[in-house]
């Protein structure tokens, strides 16, 4: 689909403020109410805008440990990122999965309710996953940016 | 201290982090709650601070926004460089997404989107590598990504 100014603007002005009325959007943007509904419906359609999402805070659930772990997986079986990757979804505590292209091969990000709790996670849960080869973990001390804004 | 949830609770997080547009009506009816009732919760979960906003989805590949990086940095000489001043300088980068202080192997980690490699090399040299204090960088290309609902079972 073409992408035009009218739907960066509005697009733009989401990613700002999601959540925001059409009627707010449509005059942040400079286009009409029904244009911007029309816009909308038409980047929903082609996929462009696939949804808006809740953020949880996890902190103020009383999950104070954040934890990034990264994975160097064991190549040597062609099955390793996939089943690694199903291996990881059954940790409920795991709040994301990215695979990558570089030193680091997979990397899940882990909450727990505090350092003992972590502890527990780790040994029973991480640890038991498969293909691991080397992992590393970097303790989030504090979110500085958190956007999901791109440079339109 | 955390707010206690009960399952109704939990059922309408998981929902929100699924489709955040729905209707407190909408929701309410899956539940099998009155819509004042649906409204009351999720107001009580935003003002304890547990919904802590919304986050677009968007297929950055359509939008031009084909590579995204993962970067671990370590600040070269810690005490003589400021974190503020570090911060600053890297949370002003629009092509920076996430900034996070961190403890281990990197000082920080960063998410970094751009619109092809060559465009993330110009982020990288032009905008990271000279942020002040910056020394040992590693660059993960992200192949895929999944979010998970997360521990409301």
């Amino acid at each position: 689909m073409q992408i035009s100014d009218a739907d960066r603007r509005i697009l733009r002005q989401m990613m700002a403020e999601p959540g925001l009325p059409v009627a707010d959007l449509a005059e942040r943007a400079g286009v009409t109410a029904a244009t911007c509904w029309r816009r909308i419906e038409r980047l929903r359609e082609a996929g462009v805008l696939r949804g808006e999402h809740a953020v949880i805070n996890w902190h103020a659930l009383g999950w104070e440990v954040e934890v990034s772990l990264r994975f160097t997986l064991d190549k040597t079986d062609p099955r390793a990122f996939d089943e690694f990757t199903i291996a990881a979804r059954d940790v409920p505590e795991v709040i994301e999965i990215q695979s990558f292209l570089g030193s680091t091969d997979m990397r899940l990000q882990v909450i727990a309710r505090d350092m003992a709790h972590y502890q527990q996670i780790y040994r029973k849960r991480i640890l038991t996953l498969p293909h691991i080869a080397e992992l590393d973990a970097l303790m989030l001390v504090s979110t500085i940016k958190s956007s999901a804004e791109l440079a339109l | 201290m955390s707010l206690d949830l009960d399952d109704l609770d939990r059922a309408i997080l998981r929902a929100l982090t699924q489709d955040a547009t729905q209707s407190a009506g909408a929701l309410g009816r899956r539940l099998g709650l009155s819509q004042p009732a649906t409204w009351r919760r999720i107001k009580r979960l935003e003002t304890a601070g547990v919904l802590a906003g919304r986050r677009v989805d968007l297929d950055q590949d359509a939008l031009g926004f084909g590579v995204t990086v993962f970067l671990g940095i370590k600040l070269a000489a810690k005490g003589r460089v400021s974190l503020d001043d570090f911060e600053r300088a890297v949370t002003a980068i629009p092509e920076v997404q996430v900034v996070q202080h961190v403890l281990g192997l990197f000082d920080y980690r960063l998410r970094v989107t751009a619109r092809d490699l060559p465009d993330f090399e110009r982020v990288l040299r032009r905008r990271i590598m000279t942020l002040p204090g910056v020394g040992q960088v590693e660059a993960n290309v992200l192949l895929s990504e999944e979010r998970r609902p997360g521990p409301l079972g």
